[in-house]
């Protein structure tokens, strides 16, 4: 059964039905949006029971001629790192339209326009996860800025439009550097037996090491924009400031994954040695993020800003994973991708309650929401605690991997990273201690805490982030044996532990 | 002395630009018979007939090449055929837009603000002259682009240029702005055009022969004078870029664009620079193929700097015309870059991004006619300010093709891009493919501020306004639109098609 074509299928076939709905039935478009994305999460979870663990070879592979002067096809597949992150978006979007419930009424167009957009960046999102031919790769990686550009100036809040416009420059730049990259490979592999965008023929390509250096850069570049990885973050703040929530989770938790899964679906297949030589470089940056980005983080006074630049911090754990070159920094950089998404999700969907009612989203406004709102409260606390990485839920079994596995090749930075933990500590605390704890301040006595609607949205995420912290194996089990295949394909083995082994 | 010999044309081959002419000769006609009241509708049935007449022409000789369509003047290939039918294509959309004569001057003798004037407006007179111009303009570019001789094509020039100076200074508004544009389009025309016959001696002088073929076997046999070559070269490229409109030859372009009527407008921008790159190609791809040495670093330096300079200038415009303006002029160095490809792949990148720019042109110029207010059009780009709002289903084709000019992913315009920027790198000039990738972005940004503009900006208060598009307009519309998108999602039929027959006979 052709799994990723009917995942990818059923949101648009959801838009398609928005689209016929008269404009003034706002409430059926909210209707039919959850539907179809409970429906393509359904259909995603099936097809996780289906996927051979084991098997470290693509799985559900599809390929049909697109443009055939080209030798680009329609070709489709995935591995375990590919599949948690399709499961995260199909898992995330059903969550976020029932969260964000309302999200769309304060916007510049319709409600069904909002749906719309949300589904088609479904699709998208499954499309780029999913795609194994270099060119429909990249057409999904720039098609689906048109959407969320759409969601972020039309739906979004205060500098809605410069926020927007920055994000699609930033964006589309680093896709046109991409783009450069993606041509010399096609031109390449015409002389080298035939066009052809398959990742699997493209790694076997003969270049020189300038020609792969250059190459490298077009590409990586073009991930670390997305990521984002210091020193391209700074659209990141301002779109995850103007979003709504519901936008926010989607930009962070799924869009910004595909600069991570690029890196290592492309990036290191396809250039193995240039890889090996920007290493240094790209470790150094990582750990950058991570320190530079809690400072930020520390620093900030918007609720939203502040979760924006925690995910710069975290970016920098996922990249460090991936470029650690071991199978525990890899494992755990694929897993942190899936956490990441649940525990931005969780912090992004409490803060939008939080700040929709307060009608502030500076962290100053609150104070003491424990007392008026406790569920709410709770949530972000839990949300906050798995963001910080605290032992027994889901984020600290990923940030503890990643950083085992790059202590034993490049103990200096995960010395520097471990750094990172500290200061999220006080990132996370300082905001809570602020908003939750304390005598309720004037101004939030009135607050209502979750109702019904929410508390379904929320108590999935809650329930992933703690479930995967206890018994994470359902994940690693899909993670594991992709992971070790990337690793051992680019000729590296784990170093052994150099204590106690003597 | 030489005998006289009596011509052998092939008529059948020769069809569509017949057709064409004679469609141009009845429209005269009814210009000096009719009477006015049927005069536009009969301009408009005849103008269409005429081209969809020889559309049908087209398809019917497309496998039937030849060089000796006229005496070895006229070479009936793939390329050309393909070249001619895009002509036409866009030209038949491109008179559904002039059919709105609305745009045109009532009297277009009448000096402006002249009493004279007022009592032509006032009579309801319209410019129906412009049919048959268009259809002279039309035959012009057909034959510019099979032209196979120095003559011929310079021939193909001057009568596909003459009728288009004329029409740029048809407008109905602005009236002076547009004669002013007029004046200029032929006077630096004319001059451009004295380069290039300069150009064309000096290839007989070196070749001993005026066609592409004759010079083609100088320059491979080596024995003339590469001074000679050299000269030849680079007049005969002035009048070629200056038609194209690259820098530094565009100075005229802007104001043209803004000052002609915008049907006109959509007509030249898309048609002209179908029919000029296509005998550009077939000039350097035949003739000059084994000169590359001689031209290559100079059609290179010239690309660079026609899509920087293009992308540049075009942030800095607050006019929606100019702003296309500097957008066709980056397109401009786009497209050298596949005439520097010099490879079957550049040939049919350049057709296949020729036909969709052409006609995402059209459509995006179609909708500039449609924004008006009491005065006209309305060519501010400030003004255009939430016309998402208003009427979004008119931002969004506009947006749609502003998408296709910045090369987004299932647009007819990323293909386009991304085939003719690889059969460029695949021939070597990479540098030119980075050039073109970073000024890419650099248009990109003033494509999108367009698009904020339209959609997250709220509308001005004043009287700026949708018209309701008339039917043929609204054809166009829907028509850029769906090829627009119908290229960027499934482009392989037509670059299958284009890949088969698109090859140069010499």
């Amino acid at each position: 059964m052709n799994y990723l074509t009917l995942i990818m299928a059923i949101p648009l076939i959801g838009a398609a039905l928005i689209a016929a709905l008269p404009k003034s039935k706002s409430l059926l478009a909210k209707q039919f949006a959850l539907g179809t994305t409970v429906i393509a999460a359904v259909a995603t979870i099936a097809m996780t029971m289906k996927f051979a663990r084991g098997n470290t070879s693509l799985q559900f592979v599809e390929s049909y001629d697109w443009i055939t002067s080209f030798g680009i096809k329609y070709a489709v597949g995935v591995d375990g790192i590919a599949l948690v992150l399709i499961l995260m978006t199909a898992l995330l979007t059903p969550i976020v339209v029932l969260a964000g419930w309302n999200e769309s009424e304060g916007g510049r167009w319709s409600t069904k326009t909002f749906y719309i957009l949300i589904l088609v960046l479904q699709t998208m999102s499954f499309g780029v996860f999913a795609a194994t031919d270099v060119f429909l790769f990249y057409v999904f990686f720039e098609a689906m800025l048109v959407p969320v550009y759409f969601l972020i100036g039309g739906y979004g809040s205060g500098e809605r439009a410069a926020a927007a416009v920055k994000f699609l420059l930033y964006s589309l730049f680093g896709g046109l550097l991409m783009l450069a990259s993606i041509i010399a490979l096609y031109v390449l592999s015409g002389e080298q037996g035939g066009h052809t965008f398959s990742i699997a023929a493209l790694s076997q390509l003969e270049m020189s090491s300038t020609t792969q250096n250059l190459l490298f850069l077009g590409f990586f570049i073009a991930f670390a924009i997305k990521a984002p990885l210091f020193p391209f973050h700074t659209w990141l703040p301002d779109a995850a400031k103007s979003a709504t929530p519901g936008t926010s989770v989607l930009l962070l938790g799924v869009l910004d994954k595909v600069g991570t899964f690029g890196m290592i679906r492309y990036c290191l297949a396809l250039f193995p040695d240039a890889t090996k030589t920007f290493t240094p470089l790209i470790i150094t940056l990582s750990v950058i993020s991570i320190v530079y980005g809690a400072f930020l983080a520390i620093g900030a006074r918007d609720i939203k800003r502040l979760i924006a630049y925690t995910s710069i911090s975290h970016f920098g754990f996922i990249t460090l994973g991936i470029f650690a070159m071991t199978t525990q920094g890899h494992s755990g950089a694929t897993l942190y991708m899936f956490n990441h998404g649940f525990s931005t999700a969780a912090l992004f969907l409490v803060a939008g309650w939080m700040i929709s009612r307060r009608g502030s989203s500076t962290i100053a406004d609150f104070g003491g929401l424990q007392r008026v709102t406790p569920i709410m409260a709770w949530s972000f606390f839990i949300a906050g605690m798995s963001s910080l990485a605290l032992p027994g839920l889901s984020s600290f079994v990923s940030e503890f991997l990643v950083l085992v596995g790059t202590f034993t090749r490049y103990p200096i930075a995960a010395v520097i990273a471990t750094f990172g933990i500290v200061l999220a500590a006080l990132y996370i605390l300082i905001p809570v201690q602020r908003a939750l704890h304390g005598p309720t301040t004037p101004g939030n006595e009135n607050l209502s805490d979750l109702n019904l609607r929410e508390k379904i949205a929320i108590a999935p995420v809650i329930a992933v982030i703690v479930v995967l912290g206890f018994y994470p194996a359902p994940a690693l089990n899909i993670i594991n044996p992709a992971a070790a295949h990337v690793v051992s394909q680019m000729g590296f083995t784990d170093p052994a532990p150099t204590h106690g082994g003597k | 002395m030489s005998e006289f010999i009596s011509p052998v044309l092939s008529y059948s081959l020769l069809s569509p630009i017949l057709v064409v002419l004679a469609g141009a000769i009845i429209g005269v006609l009814i210009e000096a018979f009719a009477s006015k009241s049927i005069r536009p509708i009969a301009q408009v049935s005849v103008s269409i007939g005429t081209l969809v007449l020889a559309l049908v022409q087209i398809w019917l000789i497309r496998n039937s090449g030849s060089t000796n369509a006229a005496m070895k003047s006229v070479i009936i290939d793939g390329p050309g055929v393909l070249l001619q039918a895009s002509i036409l294509i866009i030209s038949i959309i491109a008179v559904f837009l002039i059919a709105d004569t609305e745009n045109f001057a009532a009297a277009a003798g009448a000096i402006p603000g002249s009493p004279e004037e007022r009592e032509s407006i006032a009579r309801g007179q319209q410019v129906t002259e412009v049919f048959p111009l268009t259809l002279f303009a039309v035959a012009g570019m057909l034959l510019f682009a099979v032209a196979s001789d120095l003559i011929t094509l310079f021939v193909a020039l001057e009568v596909l240029s003459l009728p288009l100076y004329l029409m740029a200074g048809l407008s109905r508004r602005r009236r002076l702005l547009s004669q002013e544009s007029a004046l200029k389009y032929f006077l630096l025309g004319a001059f451009s055009s004295a380069f290039f016959l300069f150009g064309a001696a000096y290839l007989y002088g070196y070749s001993g022969s005026v066609t592409f073929a004759g010079i083609r076997t100088s320059v491979v046999g080596g024995s003339g004078n590469d001074v000679f070559l050299l000269i030849g070269i680079a007049f005969l490229s002035i009048g070629l870029l200056f038609k194209v409109g690259a820098v530094p030859f565009h100075a005229w372009s802007p104001d043209v664009y803004q000052g002609a009527p915008t049907p006109v407008t959509a007509f030249m921008a898309a048609a002209t620079k179908v029919a000029a790159f296509g005998a550009m190609l077939r000039i350097y791809y035949t003739s000059f193929a084994n000169a590359e040495w001689s031209w290559r670093p100079l059609i290179t330096g010239i690309a660079i700097i026609t899509m920087v300079f293009g992308s540049l200038v075009a942030i800095a415009q607050r006019d929606v015309k100019r702003m296309l303006a500097y957008s066709s002029i980056a397109h401009a160095g786009f497209l050298l870059t596949g005439v520097l490809a010099l490879n079957k792949a550049g040939l049919d990148a350049s057709i296949f991004y020729l036909f969709t720019y052409g006609i995402a042109t059209v459509g995006a110029f179609a909708v500039v006619t449609l924004v008006r207010d009491s005065a006209g059009e309305v060519t501010d780009l400030n003004r255009w300010a939430g016309l998402g709002k208003r009427s979004p289903w008119v931002a969004t084709s506009f947006a749609a093709f502003l998408l296709a000019f910045a090369g987004i992913p299932l647009t007819s315009g990323f293909i386009g891009k991304f085939s003719i920027f690889s059969a460029a790198y695949e021939s070597g000039s990479k540098a030119v493919v980075i050039a073109g990738v970073l000024s890419s972005a650099i248009a990109a940004f003033f494509y999108i501020r367009v698009i904020v503009l339209m959609f997250f900006t709220d509308p001005l208060e004043d009287a700026t306004s949708v018209v309701i598009p008339s039917i043929l307009t609204r054809i166009t519309l829907l028509f850029s639109v769906v090829v627009t998108i119908f290229l960027g999602v499934f482009p392989s039929p037509l670059l299958d098609f284009i890949s088969n027959i698109a090859i140069f006979i010499r």
